[in-house]
């Protein structure tokens, strides 16, 4: 990352479903260093590279998409069907709200 | 002192079985990935403490889990907790893209759709793994939709061998009820070149160089669902056994029938005799006695459990034909359960051992090859798959 970008670095929270925090080793929330300006596309590309095992089950890798039982939402705001490059309300860029990352309600 | 490790995937999770070799004071370890479907674990034949498992969920995905001591730790290929990738970005142990390169170009097959059409291939799991007979970082993995992939790294990264996707009859395989999946892979022990896979709803194929080219090897199999039901693809097969030392003999659990080919595959004919139903989906062969091999009958395939209410296991010592029903220490009232198709496997102790698990979460075991059986643990999830390793 470049000097400038350092910078425009902000501390993002987000806050992972059961099973990804288990297989990342981690707390029910982590701290992520996101460059501005902040977009769930971005918070993913940072969530992974700190923890490459979560590669492929947020975002499926073939596509880029979101897995159909995930859905991200932030601020009381469902961010799911917004594009990856979307910018996230400036709560979540501040690390006041986290961005919420959650396993649908379904199956047995 | 000898041993054995059954290792046991479930619908929610992992569990691993020991005991030494009188088979009859059991140890339970885990669950192992709480909450996730494991469709398959199973061990190297040439270092037994490096197990593979196939951890699976309809939210996550597909993740890979390996362990280098005996199961008692794990770690994600190439990703494990703590460490720092080596390279970025960092081989990735859950990645099985499908070959759409130009040099193989076959690969860019679709498959029959439920309604007929074609479907391009989506990969949604892991159902098998096998691995290698000679290193313990080459893995084969079996997967939905079918296709067949290869590990040379100790599962950190993946790439498929499309010469069977793509050797022509693709476009003419189709799901079965539990998806188009490779479910069984077969390594010669003589000549590790010759290799054979199973596919619901496609059939038995071989390669015999090394997975480049594969044939069908479905003629005797008879399906009545099917437009042609000699056909040379589209049969439901559910499992192929083979024993180590007569490799050109395979046995097969297809949806219907019981079937047997003296000739690696080339022709099968029936073996079902006197069986109560020969609807099923296991199938395995004695470890000493390459003519002994036992079948789980379930009812139908409208009624996915055994008939009558009771549990028994059928043993063959005539390879097929004349069959025998075990009983002994299995439920005979009131039970329902079903035998899913990797849910059984053998020890190699001198006195052969049996092991099988259910969907009711029983995991049974036969310490004298069939003839008296007892429950090891009575109620874990569902059980998915059974491998059993016999240590020294």
């Amino acid at each position: 990352m470049s000097a400038e970008g350092k910078q425009q670095s902000k501390l993002i929270r987000a806050v992972l479903p059961f099973h990804l925090r288990t297989l990342a080793g981690v707390g029910s929330e982590v701290e992520l260093e996101v460059e501005a300006p902040i977009t769930i596309g971005r918070i993913l590309d940072a969530l992974e590279a700190r923890y490459p095992m979560l590669r492929g089950t947020i975002r499926e890798y073939e596509t880029g998409r979101r897995r159909a039982f995930l859905r991200f939402f932030a601020c009381g705001e469902d961010w799911s069907n917004e594009a990856l490059d979307c910018e996230l309300p400036e709560a979540v860029a501040q690390g006041v709200e986290p961005l919420l990352v959650i396993g649908a309600i379904a199956g047995g | 002192m000898s041993g054995v490790r059954v290792l046991v995937g479930t619908k929610k999770g992992a569990f691993i079985l020991s005991a030494d070799g009188k088979r009859k004071d059991w140890t339970v370890s885990g669950p192992f990935f709480s909450g996730w479907e494991i469709y398959h674990l199973k061990g190297s034949p040439v270092d037994p403490n490096r197990i593979y498992a196939s951890q699976s969920s309809g939210w996550f995905g597909q993740i890979v889990q390996r362990s280098d001591d005996g199961g008692k730790t794990w770690l994600q290929p190439g990703a494990p907790i703590g460490e720092k990738p080596a390279e970025w970005p960092p081989k990735a142990s859950n990645k099985f893209l499908y070959d759409v390169s130009d040099a193989s170009g076959k690969a860019l097959t679709t498959h029959q759709w439920y309604d007929g059409t074609q479907h391009p291939w989506e990969f949604k799991r892991v159902w098998h793994f096998e691995p290698s007979l000679s290193d313990p970082n080459t893995v084969y993995a079996g997967v939905e939709d079918a296709a067949l992939f290869k590990s040379t790294d100790g599962g950190e990264s993946w790439h498929e061998l499309s010469g069977l996707r793509g050797h022509g009859t693709g476009p003419n395989w189709q799901p079965g009820a539990g998806g188009m999946c490779l479910h069984t892979i077969l390594i010669d022990p003589t000549n590790e070149e010759r290799m054979y896979i199973a596919i619901s709803a496609a059939g038995a194929f071989r390669t015999d160089d090394g997975c480049k080219t594969w044939k069908p090897i479905n003629k005797g199999l008879v399906s009545p669902f099917m437009p042609d039901p000699q056909g040379e693809v589209g049969h439901c097969v559910h499992h192929v056994a083979m024993h180590r030392t007569r490799p050109d003999v395979l046995f097969m659990q297809k949806h219907w029938d019981v079937m047997r080919s003296d000739n690696a595959g080339e022709s099968w004919h029936e073996v079902s005799g006197n069986l109560p139903t020969d609807f099923g989906f296991v199938i395995d062969v004695h470890a000493h006695e390459p003519e002994t091999i036992y079948v789980l009958p379930i009812k139908s395939d409208s009624e996915h459990f055994v008939p009558e209410g009771k549990l028994r296991v059928y043993r063959s010592r005539t390879g097929g034909n004349e069959w025998e029903a075990l009983e002994k220490g299995l439920p005979q009232k009131d039970c329902y359960v079903n035998v899913l198709r990797d849910a059984m496997a053998v020890d190699s102790l001198d006195q052969c051992g049996i092991y099988f698990g259910t969907s009711g979460g029983q995991v049974y075991a036969s310490s004298d090859a069939g003839d008296s059986w007892m429950p090891i643990v009575r109620d874990l999830p569902a059980v998915l798959s059974i491998e059993v390793q016999t240590l020294a």
